[in-house]
C-alpha cells in the first residue's frame, strides 16, 4: 500500500511525529513561529486520549510537562527563542531530577523580542548552556520537513531512553516551510519508551545507580511511592548536601551522555572524502551549504558538507578529524559566532576556520557561502 | 486513642527543618489528619509543593511527592492532575512562594478550576531566606529589607483565590488547630480549585523583628484576630478592625477543569 | 520542466495567496509526484500590508528551500508589485492585476495583465475566489504543472459547497491567460 503523504509545515511535522512517537501530553505558550506545533496537538491529541493544556506562560508550560512526564506520560512542550529564556529555570529541574520532556525550539531573532517572524539560529549555545549549573545536554537539528517528523521521534527516544530534557532546533524556515512528507507506517521507525522500576515498591530508589547511570523511573501512581525535588539529592531521591554524594550524582548525569555520544550523535556528510573545504552546516543554513557544495564542485573547488543533526553533544571526534584533513572549515550560521566556536576548540589550529554569520532576518544564501569558501581556501 | 501520624511520615526523615514555635509542624499535622479523615489512598496521592520552608513538607510525608522550583508548584501540579486526573493532587506552600513568584500560576489555577487542594501556609514573611518582606507582610512591619518598615500594601490571599476563581476558599490559623484539618478535608472533598489558608508565625525571621516577646505572644495574636465568618456577620465595621475571618469564606459548584477537558475528548473522539 | 522552476505570489494579507501557493505546491509535490516547497513570508498585521508566497518546484530534493530569482511572478497590489516584483529572472514572466498595479515594473521579463480581483467579481459573484483565479492564470502561464493537477489540488482544499465554485475560477483564470498568450 502506497504511503500516505501530505505537503506539511515543519511545524506540523514536529506535532505529527510526536504522536508517532507516542507523546500523549502537549503543555505549551502561544509563541511565534512555533504556534502550528499547539495548534495540530490541540486538535490531534484529545483524538488519542492524550491531553493538551495552555498553560499562563511559558515557565508554567515546562512546568507542566514535568508534572506530566512524572505520571509517566510522553511529553512535549513548544516555543522560541523567548520562551526558551523563560523556560531555562525548569530546564535545568527536567536534568537535575532526571525527567523526561521534548522541548521544540523554532529559533527566530534575538536576543529579546528579536524579529519573531524572521529566521534566527541563535539559540543553539543556548540549548547547552541555557540553563545554570553543570549538566548535561542533548539537542537535535533536523534540516527539513520529513527529518522533523523523524527527529521528533528520535528525541522522544532519547529523552525516554536517557531520563532528560531533550531539545529540538529548527529555525523559522523550515519550520514555516511546507514540503512533501511520507508518514512512516508504525514499526517503521524505532519508538522506545521509559524503563520503569523492576524491583519492589519498597525497594525502589528513583536515581539507584545499580541499574546504571540511567536508573529506571517510576511513575506517579503505580504504587512506587518516591521524592523528587531540584535540589541535589542521594541515590534515594531526598536532599543531600554530603559532598561526596552531590559529586557522584553530578559526574553521574554527565557520564551518562558522555558515555553513549556514539549513539547519540547523528551527522549527515555529503562530498567530504576528498575534500579540501569543509562546510559545517546545521539546519536550514546546510540546505544553502548543500546547493553551494555542487556550486563549487562544478567550479572544480574541491568543497564538501558536514551536517551535524545531533548538534549537542558535539561531535568533537569528527570535527577534529576533518580539520586535520582539510585545509579550511567554513561555518555559516544564522548568528554572530556561535558553533565556530565549537569547532574552533575541536580543531585545536589543525586549519583555517572560515566564519559566515547573518542576524538581518534572511537566511544565508548559497551565493554567500560560495564567496566564504573562495575566501578562505 | 491518640491519632497515629507515623502511618503517613516517612521513617528516617524527622527532625524536619522548622524552627521551633513555626506554625509549619501544626498545619502539617493538620494535613494529615484531613487526608486520613478522606481516605486518600497513599498510591493515589500527590502531594507538591515549591521552594521555601512550607515546601519542605511534601520530603516528610509518604505520599508520591513533587518538591519543584520556587513558586511553581501549581503549574507542576496541573501537569500531575491532567495527565493523571484520577490522583488527588495536593499543593502546599508559603505566602511568597504562592503568591509573589507563583502569583500567576496560583491565579490561574483558581481560574481553571482545576480540581486540586492548595494549602497555603501564611506566615507573612520569606523565612527561608532570612526574613525578606512577601506580599503578605503587613504595612508598617520590619523585615530584613524593611528595617524602615514596610512601605507596600499586602495581598488578602482568601479574596485573591476567589477573585480568581477557586470555588471554595477558607481560612484558619495555626492557633485553631483542629479547625484545621476540617477545612482541609472539606476542601480535598470539593470537587474543584480548593484555597486554604492557614495564617501562622515565624517566630525566628518576623516576631523577633516585630517585637513579639515570645511564640506565645503570636499564638495569642492569632487567636485575638480571628473571627469566624458567621459571628463577623453580627460585628459592626469597627469592631472588625483587624481581624481576619475564619472558616469557609466561599463556596461554589462550578465545572471542573478535567471534568471539562473529557468533555473536550470525548467531542473529538465524535461523541 | 527545469532542475529547479520558482513561482511567487504576491498581494496583500488576506488575499489567499498562501494558499494558492499550498494549492500549487501540493499539486506539484502530491499529485504529480515532484519535489515542492512553499513559503511564504508576511508582516506582523493579519489582514493588509504585503505577502508574499513562493513555491519552488524541482524534478529532483530541494537544497535551498527559498526563492532565488524566480521564473514567474503574481502581483495583485501597487505595494506587493513595488516590493516582491523582483529577482525575476530574465525572460520570466509576471502577471500582474490589472486595476491595481497602475505603475507596472519594468525588467526583462514579460508582463501579462487583466483585472484578476474585478474578474472573479464580475463573472464569479465572488471577489473571495480571485486567488483561485490568479492560480489558474499561474499555471497556464507558466506549465508549471498540468491544467488537471492544479484543478485536482485546488477542488482538494476546498469545502463541498464551493466545488462548482472554485472549479469556475481556476479555468476562467486558465483560460483568460491562454487568450492573452495567442
Amino acid at each position: 500500500m502506497a504511503k500516505k503523504v501530505a505537503l506539511l509545515q515543519g511545524n506540523e511535522a514536529c506535532a505529527q511525529g510526536a504522536l508517532y512517537a507516542g507523546c500523549k501530553f502537549f503543555g505549551g505558550y502561544p509563541i511565534t513561529p512555533s504556534t502550528e506545533v499547539a495548534e495540530v496537538l490541540s486538535v490531534e491529541l484529545p483524538k488519542v486520549g492524550g491531553k493538551f493544556i495552555q498553560m499562563e506562560d511559558e515557565i508554567g508550560a515546562m512546568a507542566s510537562v514535568i508534572g506530566a512526564s512524572l505520571t509517566g506520560s510522553k511529553v512535549l512542550t513548544a516555543t522560541s527563542g523567548p520562551g526558551v529564556s523563560l523556560k531555562q529555570e525548569l530546564i535545568g529541574y527536567a536534568c537535575i531530577a532526571e525527567v523526561p520532556c521534548v522541548i521544540i525550539n523554532v529559533m527566530r531573532g534575538g536576543p529579546s523580542t528579536g524579529m519573531p517572524t524572521g529566521p534566527g539560529q541563535s539559540d543553539v549555545q543556548q540549548a547547552k548552556w541555557g540553563t545554570h549549573g553543570d549538566h548535561a545536554a542533548i539537542a537535535l537539528v533536523p534540516a527539513s520537513c520529513q527529518e522533523i517528523f523523524s527527529e521528533t521521534v528520535r528525541a522522544f527516544n532519547l529523552a525516554e531512553k536517557y531520563r532528560m530534557p531533550v531539545q529540538v532546533l529548527f529555525d523559522e524556515i523550515v519550520g514555516h516551510s511546507r514540503e512533501r512528507i511520507e508518514f512512516p507506517e508504525p514499526g517503521e521507525l524505532e519508538v522506545i519508551d521509559r524503563q520503569t522500576p523492576t524491583v519492589a515498591p519498597e525497594q525502589y530508589k528513583p536515581y539507584d545507580t545499580s541499574f546504571g547511570d540511567v536508573p529506571p523511573l517510576a511513575a506517579f501512581g503505580s504504587g512506587y511511592r518516591f521524592h523528587v525535588t531540584g535540589l541535589n539529592k542521594a541515590q534515594d531521591g531526598f536532599p543531600t548536601t554530603k559532598a561526596s554524594l552531590v559529586d557522584d550524582e553530578q559526574r553521574r548525569q554527565l557520564r551518562k551522555v558522555d558515555a553513549a555520544q556514539a549513539e547519540i550523535e547523528k551527522n549527515e556528510e555529503y562530498l567530504t572524502d576528498d575534500a579540501e573545504v569543509v562546510i559545517f552546516a546545521y539546519g536550514s543554513t546546510s540546505r544553502s551549504a548543500r546547493y553551494a557544495v555542487n556550486e563549487l564542485r562544478k567550479e572544480g573547488i574541491k568543497a564538501g558538507l558536514f551536517r551535524p543533526i545531533t548538534l549537542w553533544p558535539f561531535p568533537e571526534k569528527r570535527v577534529a578529524e576533518l580539520a586535520k584533513k582539510a585545509k579550511a572549515i567554513v561555518v555559516p550560521e544564522m548568528n554572530l559566532g556561535q558553533m565556530v566556536l565549537e569547532v574552533e576548540r575541536v580543531a585545536k589550529g589543525d586549519c583555517k576556520i572560515g566564519f559566515l554569520g547573518r542576524v538581518d532576518g534572511e537566511p544565508i544564501n548559497p551565493g554567500q557561502i560560495i564567496a566564504k569558501v573562495k575566501e578562505v581556501k | 486513642m491518640a491519632f497515629d501520624y507515623d502511618k503517613y511520615l516517612r521513617p528516617g526523615k524527622l527532625p524536619h527543618i522548622w524552627c521551633p514555635g513555626c506554625g509549619h509542624g501544626i498545619a502539617m499535622k493538620g494535613l494529615i489528619r484531613a487526608i486520613d479523615a478522606c481516605g486518600l489512598e497513599k498510591n493515589n496521592t500527590a502531594i507538591v509543593s515549591g521552594i521555601g520552608c512550607a515546601s519542605r513538607l511534601p520530603g516528610y510525608v509518604d505520599f508520591n511527592t513533587l518538591h519543584t522550583a520556587h513558586g511553581r508548584a501549581a503549574a507542576f501540579a496541573t501537569g500531575v492532575k491532567m495527565a493523571k486526573p484520577e490522583m488527588n493532587v495536593i499543593v502546599v506552600g508559603g505566602d511568597g512562594d504562592g503568591t509573589a513568584i507563583g502569583g500567576n500560576h496560583f491565579i490561574h489555577a483558581c481560574r481553571r478550576n482545576i480540581d486540586m487542594t492548595y494549602v497555603i501556609f501564611n506566615n507573612s514573611i520569606y523565612g527561608m531566606t532570612g526574613g525578606q518582606f512577601s506580599p503578605c507582610t503587613p504595612t508598617g512591619a520590619k523585615a530584613s529589607t524593611t528595617v524602615y518598615g514596610n512601605p507596600d500594601p499586602t495581598f488578602d490571599i482568601s479574596k485573591l483565590a476567589i477573585g480568581a476563581g477557586a470555588t471554595f476558599v477558607a481560612r484558619t490559623t495555626a492557633f485553631h488547630a483542629t479547625q484545621i484539618d476540617k477545612l482541609i478535608a472539606e476542601g480535598i472533598k470539593h470537587k474543584g480549585m480548593a484555597v486554604i489558608e492557614v495564617l501562622d508565625d515565624c517566630p525566628t525571621t518576623y516576631g523577633r523583628r516585630n517585637k513579639f516577646r515570645s511564640v506565645v505572644d503570636m499564638m495569642k495574636r492569632l487567636k485575638d484576630i480571628a473571627v469566624p465568618v458567621a459571628a463577623a456577620s453580627k460585628m459592626t465595621a469597627e469592631q472588625l478592625e483587624g481581624k481576619v475571618l475564619t472558616g469557609v469564606l466561599y463556596k461554589e459548584e462550578k465545572p471542573e477543569y478535567t471534568q471539562q477537558y473529557a468533555k473536550v475528548i470525548a467531542k473529538a473522539q465524535g461523541a | 520542466m527545469a532542475e529547479r522552476f520558482e513561482i511567487r505570489f504576491s498581494g496583500a494579507g488576506g488575499q489567499g495567496l498562501i494558499t494558492a501557493g499550498i494549492i500549487l505546491a501540493e499539486a506539484a509535490s502530491i499529485i504529480e509526484g515532484k519535489h515542492a516547497v512553499q513559503s511564504q513570508s508576511y508582516g506582523p498585521e493579519a489582514r493588509g500590508g504585503a505577502s508574499k508566497s513562493e513555491v519552488i518546484i524541482s524534478d529532483g530534493p530541494i537544497d535551498y528551500p527559498k526563492a532565488t530569482i524566480v521564473d514567474a511572478c503574481l502581483a495583485m497590489t501597487q505595494e506587493s508589485a513595488d516590493k516582491y516584483a523582483n529577482g525575476i529572472k530574465e525572460g520570466g514572466v509576471l502577471l500582474l492585476d490589472s486595476d491595481f498595479v497602475k505603475k507596472e515594473p519594468q525588467g526583462d521579463f514579460k508582463v501579462y495583465k487583466f483585472p484578476i480581483t474585478r474578474t472573479a467579481k464580475d463573472d464569479l459573484g465572488r471577489e473571495i475566489v480571485a486567488n483561485v483565479v490568479a492560480l489558474g492564470a499561474m499555471i497556464a502561464l507558466t506549465g508549471a504543472v498540468s491544467r488537471e493537477a492544479g484543478e485536482k489540488a485546488v477542488l482538494a482544499r476546498v469545502p463541498e459547497a464551493f466545488l462548482e465554485l472554485n472549479k469556475k475560477a481556476y479555468a476562467l483564470g486558465y483560460e483568460k491567460v491562454k487568450e492573452l498568450m495567442k
